[in-house]
């Protein structure tokens, strides 16, 4: 009978379709905070800072760190624009050099 | 151990000063003070909302102290923009400016505040003793932290030490050179930063 065998499917298709909106991946982030390098900030501050203020790992506030050191400037943070600028803002508090731009590559 | 700081059992740090370590510390966050400036409230003493929604400035600082203190958040220190381009990261960076810089001044003054009062109190509670142990709790500490890193930047931007050689080259400063009691000051303050951020380490 119809009314029996109906329904069920279109459960199935309606879960799946509710996963595939909370699949769609990353929001557009078009917005990033740069941290560049500067010769006064220590290299033990400059991890602290990311794992205070963005509560990054030791190792991943490491690796940015050494990124700022050797390649001149890391991204630390990515998202909306208002975001972006209080990730700087919060940045040239602790005394980091920090700008923010556009994520076009 | 002088000039190092070491945690305390259940959080914060201390450190050994004598009255000249007391007094240089106090001294250049004086200085410091006296550069970022007492702030839109100190125009207008009646007005208690004077703080709250007073602009701040749209142009960057003259002084390169504060300049560094207080850079662009917008344009890319290495890049070459277009006209078009720095005219628009010039506007944003204004208005950048004009929202946050009163903030960014009042939490760097809060921090060097907070200094020259723990020496102050330091000071009289160990007055003819020749020095004292300065104990932080973790939230001084991380006061002291700020102030400590404002300090090294305003020394490092008067030294124009602009890349890491210029770092090298201070260590090896003959003696006569007039730069050299700022330098060997940077390196003490460098000490005391680095142990004190080693007591804050999560």
């Amino acid at each position: 009978m119809g009314s029996v065998t109906s329904p069920a499917p279109l459960e199935i298709e309606r879960t799946e379709s509710a996963e595939e909106v909370f699949a769609v991946p990353e929001p557009d982030v078009p917005w990033v905070t740069i941290v560049h390098n500067d010769p006064v900030n220590l290299m033990s501050y400059v991890t602290y800072v990311f794992q205070s203020y963005f509560g990054y790992t030791k190792d991943k506030a490491t690796k940015l760190m050494l990124d700022v050191h050797h390649k001149g400037r890391a991204v630390v943070s990515s998202g909306t624009r208002e975001e972006m600028e209080r990730d700087v803002q919060a940045m040239h508090g602790y005394g980091l050099w920090a700008t923010l731009q556009h994520d076009r590559k | 151990m002088p000039g190092t700081f070491e945690p305390l059992p259940g959080g914060g740090a201390a450190v050994a000063l004598d009255d000249v370590e007391i007094s240089i510390i106090r001294s250049l966050a004086v200085q410091l003070l006296e550069l970022i400036g007492p702030g839109p409230a100190a125009d207008a003493p009646d007005d208690p909302l004077a703080e709250l929604f007073a602009d701040g400035p749209s142009e960057p600082p003259a002084d390169p102290v504060l300049r560094r203190l207080f850079p662009d958040a917008y344009g890319d220190p290495e890049g070459t923009p277009q006209a078009k381009e720095a005219e628009e990261q010039k506007a944003y960076s204004a208005e950048f400016r004009r929202y946050t810089e009163n903030d960014l001044r009042a939490g760097k003054r809060d921090n060097a505040l907070a200094v020259v009062r723990a020496l102050d109190e330091l000071s009289s509670a160990s007055a003819g003793e020749g020095g004292a142990v300065l104990k932080l709790s973790p939230e001084e500490s991380q006061r002291w932290l700020g102030a400590l890193n404002d300090l090294r930047l305003a020394i490092g931007s008067r030294l124009e030490i602009t890349d890491e050689d210029d770092t090298d080259l201070l260590y090896r400063l003959p003696d006569e050179d007039p730069r050299k009691p700022m330098v060997m000051a940077y390196l003490w303050l460098g000490g005391l930063q680095e142990t004190l951020v080693a007591t804050l380490m999560p």
